[in-house]
């Protein structure tokens, strides 16, 4: 096949005159596609109103497509549920029952608990969760790993405020729309958390890595290090997210560093809740996350 | 320009001519909103796929610019900082252009390893920009969706000629 000759107009003034205009309309918008970038570094706040808009017109879409897609999803698992059911039955059982046992425990454990921060005259720990919402959707292809919730400016959302499921923390909020907002997930690679390991007590930096799992960095020199199986919670040092959200488990170590799964894993995720910031939020405004 | 020529050929309804191709680049971009919440990314992007599949199957269909709106339109569908598909994308499309101009054999494959070196662009550069803007994650969850993306071009060409077919259709 020969070339296309498309963009060879002949003697036609006008028509080259368009596409020399054209093109110099593309040049100007790349300068101002790289100003764009430029200012969402340096002011990430900057696009909130329309990045908003945008969420809240594209919510519905995903909203109104979910349940096919669950449907659609959950029917391999449960095929594959039908045919493991005797071993899993047992399996669970003993669960059960060992559950009980530490639930019994933890009952005793919680009263104590308490009885002893009534003592102490604790204050700051307990906050109400501003909304419980659905998760809807996140972005499947982008190299930032975002989730969408359906609850936004209207429900009391702001940027800023950590999200949790009842299996652990999920992320924060990062844009608000009206009705919509976006979760930036642990696992982002903008993300950051501080954590601390329940078995010894030391404190830890939990990093996204963008592909699933966290990367948990010791901040306590000569410190124990970590092992498999680890708890990982989160510190509440900094302010921003509360303290003793369970996080992840410690699934690999290489020497400082420990590779962690969270706890609360986007996929199965229905609902989550928005809580309230814990206390003086950072200077920097969210989505921004740390500089490499 | 494809009005002027449609008009010659007497061909129907330029909005139809026109809205089409921009209309499947969008529905392209929002595939990403389906409701899976997922903790790597797993889909190839097919806005920028159908863009590419209607660039290189009717290279005088779009003045240079288009890229601008449609990559915004991206950008803002799928979170990314605004500014980053709507620059990779135009300048991908003006790659294309200077490429147009060499007088060389085109067929499907030269298509495909053209729409490649596209992808392979557009993925890095969106990595590249999302570390800058607020620091992004490690590169390697990029490289399957960008093999599968350059993987899923020809199918979206035929997408692209199956939908051209239907918009010239008397």
């Amino acid at each position: 096949m020969a070339p296309p000759r498309h963009r060879d107009r002949g003697f036609s003034r006008r028509i080259q005159y368009g596409l020399f205009f054209g093109y110099v309309a593309a040049a100007m918008g790349v300068v101002a596609g790289l100003a764009l970038v430029l200012i969402a570094r340096f002011d990430p706040v900057a696009f909130q109103g329309i990045r908003g808009l945008a969420l809240d017109v594209t919510a519905p879409f995903t909203a109104a497509t979910r349940p096919i897609v669950r449907g659609g999803g959950s029917l391999a698992s449960d095929i594959g549920d039908y045919f493991n059911a005797a071993s899993e039955n047992a399996s669970l059982r003993a669960q059960l029952a060992e559950a009980q046992r530490k639930l019994i425990e933890a009952r005793v454990l919680a009263f104590e608990n308490a009885r002893l921060k009534r003592a102490l005259r604790l204050v700051g720990e307990q906050s109400q969760p501003i909304v419980a919402a659905r998760i809807i959707g996140s972005d499947l292809a982008g190299t930032r790993r975002f989730a969408t919730l359906a609850a936004g400016r209207a429900d009391g959302v702001a940027p800023g405020q950590p999200v949790r499921a009842a299996e652990g923390l999920v992320g924060r909020i990062a844009e608000v729309g009206t009705r919509a907002a976006r979760i930036v997930l642990l696992t982002d690679g903008g993300s950051a958390v501080p954590l601390r390991v329940v078995r010894t007590g030391e404190a830890a930096l939990g990093e996204g890595r963008g592909e699933g799992t966290l990367e948990v960095h010791s901040t306590v020199v000569g410190g124990r290090g970590f092992r498999r199986g680890d708890l990982l919670v989160t510190s509440g040092v900094g302010g921003v997210f509360p303290p003793d959200i369970p996080v992840g488990v410690v699934t690999g170590t290489s020497g400082e560093i420990a590779t962690a799964l969270p706890l609360a894993q986007p996929a199965k995720l229905d609902f989550a809740l928005v809580l309230p910031q814990a206390a003086t939020p950072p200077p920097v405004a969210p989505p921004a996350g740390r500089k490499r | 320009m494809a009005i002027i020529e449609s008009d010659l050929l007497g061909r129907p309804s330029a909005w139809r001519l026109q809205t089409l191709p921009i209309a499947s680049t969008l529905l392209g971009s929002c595939v990403g909103l389906l409701p899976f919440v997922v903790t790597a990314p797993i889909l190839p992007p097919f806005g920028l796929l159908m863009a590419l599949g209607w660039r290189l199957l009717r290279p005088e269909l779009w003045a240079a610019w288009v890229a601008l709106p449609l990559g915004l339109a991206d950008d803002l569908i799928t979170g990314t900082p605004p500014g980053t598909a709507m620059t990779l994308w135009t300048i991908s499309f003006l790659g294309i252009d200077m490429l147009d101009a060499r007088p060389m054999w085109r067929d499907h494959w030269l298509d495909w390893w053209i729409a490649a070196a596209a992808i392979l662009f557009c993925a890095l550069g969106q990595w590249a920009l999302g570390v800058f803007v607020s620091g992004g994650g490690a590169l390697w969850p990029m490289i399957a969706p960008t093999i599968l993306a350059i993987l899923c071009f020809p199918p979206v060409a035929r997408l692209c000629a199956r939908l051209d077919r239907w918009r010239l259709a008397k």
